[in-house]
């Protein structure tokens, strides 16, 4: 057992107060925004330097000990969930934008910085960090780059791995690496690419290059409120067709609106069964000409209420509740798990009707808010974790959801990633050759396995 | 020893009997053409659309097809590759640009080559064929394989199939040429130009004997273009003394110029052709250093890119590139070192390489 003088040697990089192995110092940590899944950390450390990091990185390569990197612990799909025996490495306090260059329009950042913090800083020079997970608020950049991290606007600017230009970052066996630089173009196989999305198998980023871009001179901001979640679904897939570019179209369904109204007062319609909210942004001229075509596209698609934002407080507002409506769902259960498939668009209507006859069959309120725009379901399956096998039925019923996104041609997840949740399930999209490369590319990286270990890969010999 | 093969199978085939191969496509990038002793994959009879479903704005077609072919496809139903595919005329396949990891001026707008490919199936070292990614707009699942594609000149595998995410075409587009007396000068108007909120389609720097020519593109409908030019040489012309020239281009006098630019008809016999990524704030002494040696430039993305034809041998450039901490790609010229300068990332390539290729293959 190596666990005492590892411990030991940690204690030589860290002084009591960002060493905790205490039981109740542990607790929070043990779990991420998958509350359904714990694990208790041997002890977890707080860094302030990058060359802490390393230190760290390097000793629990010596010793053996696996290490998951956590910042807020946002993860969806359980990816900072910790190992039993490893220690968490707590990135909160490298929290430092160390470069921001308004001319080149480029951020350097470290892991810890909170994601909208990089937009206020930012803000002044009239730029902005175009990925917008829901919980940009809390969450960070690490976190951010580990699992690709999406958002409502990557319908026009993409995820986060097109915002990424450079990256420093320390490989699971204490090896450090620059990857990429400061301009948008690169020549040589794309390794950013590779890095962004590896569910942090490969190590730990210390330091990103982020690309900012101009704001957006203006915005007009719709709500389009229909008597039937499949009508909202079918509106997405005109409003694409049509060549139309908007910046975010979302789907909400009633549960969700009702949620998301108790909780910010967002002003939504609450007898709607689908909700669509739809932003057009980019310069002035062409978004008053874009917008006269979507309203064409809006009146023709049997939306029986439509209405706009009048103002910026009006369109912060429909933005809070959207992005708040996770969170929101919380007051309608006790606990409920998120899902994060993605279908081809032409089938969204279908793929949600499946989806409530899947509901009903299960005995499982499901909750809908989404990426319309880019295919991307968001189910929220409610149950009642003191209820005996209701996390079991939970947890099937997301399972063929996920099956179903699969044969639709689409994806197990679009932006939270596999994480512990979904691990299971790779195979279900990937065959033996592929596990194999991911695995062989992980094993070059990590030979011992100690980086995130249980995330992503499925277990041998479980179903 | 060439192979021009029809299945996936006769590749595998290869793979797996060869010691050395390369895969290529029609050699329209000269410089990146397999060298001699290697067994070359001529990919071009693996071609052809697999899926096209227009709504979706996503294409999955095989790695041989030809850029033009699958561009004219896009056309007839108004989209297409936002990254401005280069070098197309020549014949350009599919998978020899996701290998080369050339984006055109259209880079600019909506992002490159790599922001648009979703998909790839892959044979590696050991002939297993590979897929990554999926056809899908957003897909979060396992390492994105694909990106890493994006550039590596056959490094890691032979590309097969290749999947694309489409957006609609603007359905027409203006150019305002702005001359300018000195680099200086032009610079300093590219960069008040990117960083205003305005939906440029591409902005390119332009360099001849006499004038630094800016070259901003905008798209979008035709009677909304007049007004966005207007606001976009407002911002130009209180500017100084220097600005020589301003006019706008349309129509085909404009698709003629990017045209132009994405096949290089600058780049005169002898020269060879380097693309070297960059910030706008290199650009003046990148510029000074190939200038006294003869090269002619041509910037791209807003500064983000050069284009550069070069006349001398490229281990000059080679050793310049290092001493600036650049690096580079030759496209055009004599094959065997592409890449130049200074690279960044070799070890963690190293892994993947000998994740992919352990027998060293490709």
């Amino acid at each position: 057992m190596t666990a005492e003088p590892f411990l030991e040697a940690l204690q030589q990089i860290y002084p009591p107060n960002r060493l905790l192995n205490e039981a109740a110092q542990l607790v929070p940590y043990e779990s991420d925004a998958l509350t359904a899944l714990h694990a208790r950390p041997q002890a977890v450390v707080i860094p302030e330097s990058q060359q802490e990091v390393i230190e760290t990185v390097r000793l629990c390569h010596r010793y053996q000990v696996p290490f998951v990197a956590r910042g807020s612990g946002t993860s969806l799909s359980g990816g900072s969930t910790p190992v039993p025996d490893g220690i968490v490495i707590a990135l909160n306090r490298l929290n430092h934008v160390l470069r921001l260059d308004p001319e080149q329009r480029l951020a350097v950042v470290e892991p810890g910085v909170i994601n909208l913090e990089v937009s206020r800083q930012a803000a002044p020079y009239g730029l902005y960090y175009a990925p917008d997970p829901s919980s940009q608020p809390i969450c960070t950049i690490g976190g951010n780059i580990a699992f690709n991290a999406g958002g409502a606007h990557c319908l026009k600017y993409g995820v986060t791995s097109n915002h990424v230009l450079g990256l420093k970052a320390v490989l699971a066996d204490g090896e450090v690496v620059e990857l990429g630089g400061e301009s948008l173009e690169s020549v040589a196989g794309d390794l950013i690419g590779l890095f962004v999305g590896s569910e942090g198998l490969f190590g730990i980023v210390l330091e990103a290059t982020l690309r900012l871009l101009p704001k957006p001179e203006t915005y007009r901001t719709i709500l389009a409120a229909y008597s039937s979640l499949q009508r909202a679904g079918d509106a997405v897939a005109q409003i694409v067709a049509s060549g139309l570019l908007p910046g975010a179209i979302e789907i909400m369904d009633n549960l969700a609106i009702q949620a998301a109204q108790a909780a910010v007062a967002a002003g939504y319609p609450l007898d709607a069964e689908g909700l669509l909210i739809v932003e057009l942004d980019g310069e002035a001229a062409s978004v008053e000409a874009d917008y006269q075509q979507l309203m064409e596209i809006m009146n023709a698609s049997g939306a029986y209420q439509i209405v706009e934002a009048k103002n910026e407080a009006e369109r912060m507002r429909i933005w809070k509740g959207r992005k708040s409506a996770f969170s929101a769902v919380g007051r309608l259960s006790p606990d409920y798990l998120v899902q994060d498939g993605v279908v081809p668009r032409g089938r969204l209507g279908e793929a949600l009707a499946e989806i409530q006859r899947m509901s009903s069959q299960y005995n499982l309120r499901v909750a809908n808010v989404f990426h319309a725009g880019d295919g991307n379901l968001h189910p929220l399956i409610l149950y009642d974790g003191r209820e005996a096998g209701a996390y079991e039925r939970a947890e099937r019923l997301a399972g063929e959801i996920l099956r179903l996104c699969v044969r639709f041609g689409g994806s197990i997840t679009g932006e939270h990633g596999i994480g512990l949740e979904k691990r299971q399930y790779l195979p279900v999209m990937f065959n033996e050759a592929d596990l194999d490369a991911l695995q062989a590319i992980r094993r070059q990286m990590d030979p011992l396995e100690i980086a995130n270990r249980g995330k992503m890969f499925p277990l041998l010999g479980q179903p | 020893m060439e192979t021009h093969p029809l299945t996936i199978s006769e590749i595998q085939e290869c793979i797996r009997r060869e010691a050395r191969l390369r895969a290529s496509g029609a050699g329209s990038k000269s410089a990146l053409r397999p060298e001699g002793g290697v067994y070359v994959i001529d990919m071009r009879r693996l071609e052809g659309i697999i899926e096209y479903q227009p709504e979706e704005f996503t294409i999955i077609a095989w790695a041989g097809s030809r850029m033009d072919a699958v561009q004219r496809c896009l056309a007839e139903h108004g989209q297409y590759l936002p990254f401005d595919p280069v070098l197309v005329e020549r014949g350009s396949t599919l998978g020899g640009t996701v290998a080369s990891g050339l984006s055109g001026p259209g880079r600019y707008r909506y992002g490159g080559l790599r922001d648009f490919l979703l998909g790839v199936k892959f044979l590696d070292g050991q002939g297993n064929l590979i897929s990554s990614g999926g056809k899908v707009v957003k897909n979060a699942a396992g390492f994105d394989m694909a990106k890493l594609m994006v550039g590596s000149l056959g490094e890691y595998g032979v590309l097969v199939e290749l999947a694309f995410k489409v957006f609609p075409r603007p359905t027409a587009h203006a150019t305002l040429l702005a001359a300018y007396g000195d680099l200086q000068s032009a610079l300093t108007a590219m960069n008040r130009l990117a960083s205003a909120p305005l939906e440029l389609f591409a902005l390119d720097l332009e360099v001849n004997e006499t004038n630094h020519t800016l070259l901003a593109r905008l798209g979008g409908s035709a009677e909304l273009l007049p007004a966005r030019m207007e606001r976009l040489r407002a911002r130009l012309r209180d500017d100084d003394p220097t600005l020589r020239e301003c006019r706008v281009v349309e129509w085909s006098e404009e698709q003629e110029i990017w045209r132009e630019a994405g096949e290089f008809l600058w780049v005169g016999e002898g020269y060879s052709l380097v693309k070297i990524p960059l910030t706008p704030q290199r650009v003046m002494s990148l510029d000074q250093r190939l200038g006294e040696r003869g090269a002619k430039c041509r910037y791209s993305v807003g500064g983000n890119l050069a284009w550069v034809a070069w006349p001398g041998p490229a281990s000059e450039l080679d050793a310049i590139l290092g001493e600036l901490g650049l690096s580079g790609l030759v496209v055009l010229g004599a094959p065997g070192q592409p890449l130049i300068g200074r690279q960044t990332g070799a070890a963690f390539a190293s892994r993947v390489k000998r994740a992919l290729d352990p027998m060293g293959k490709f």
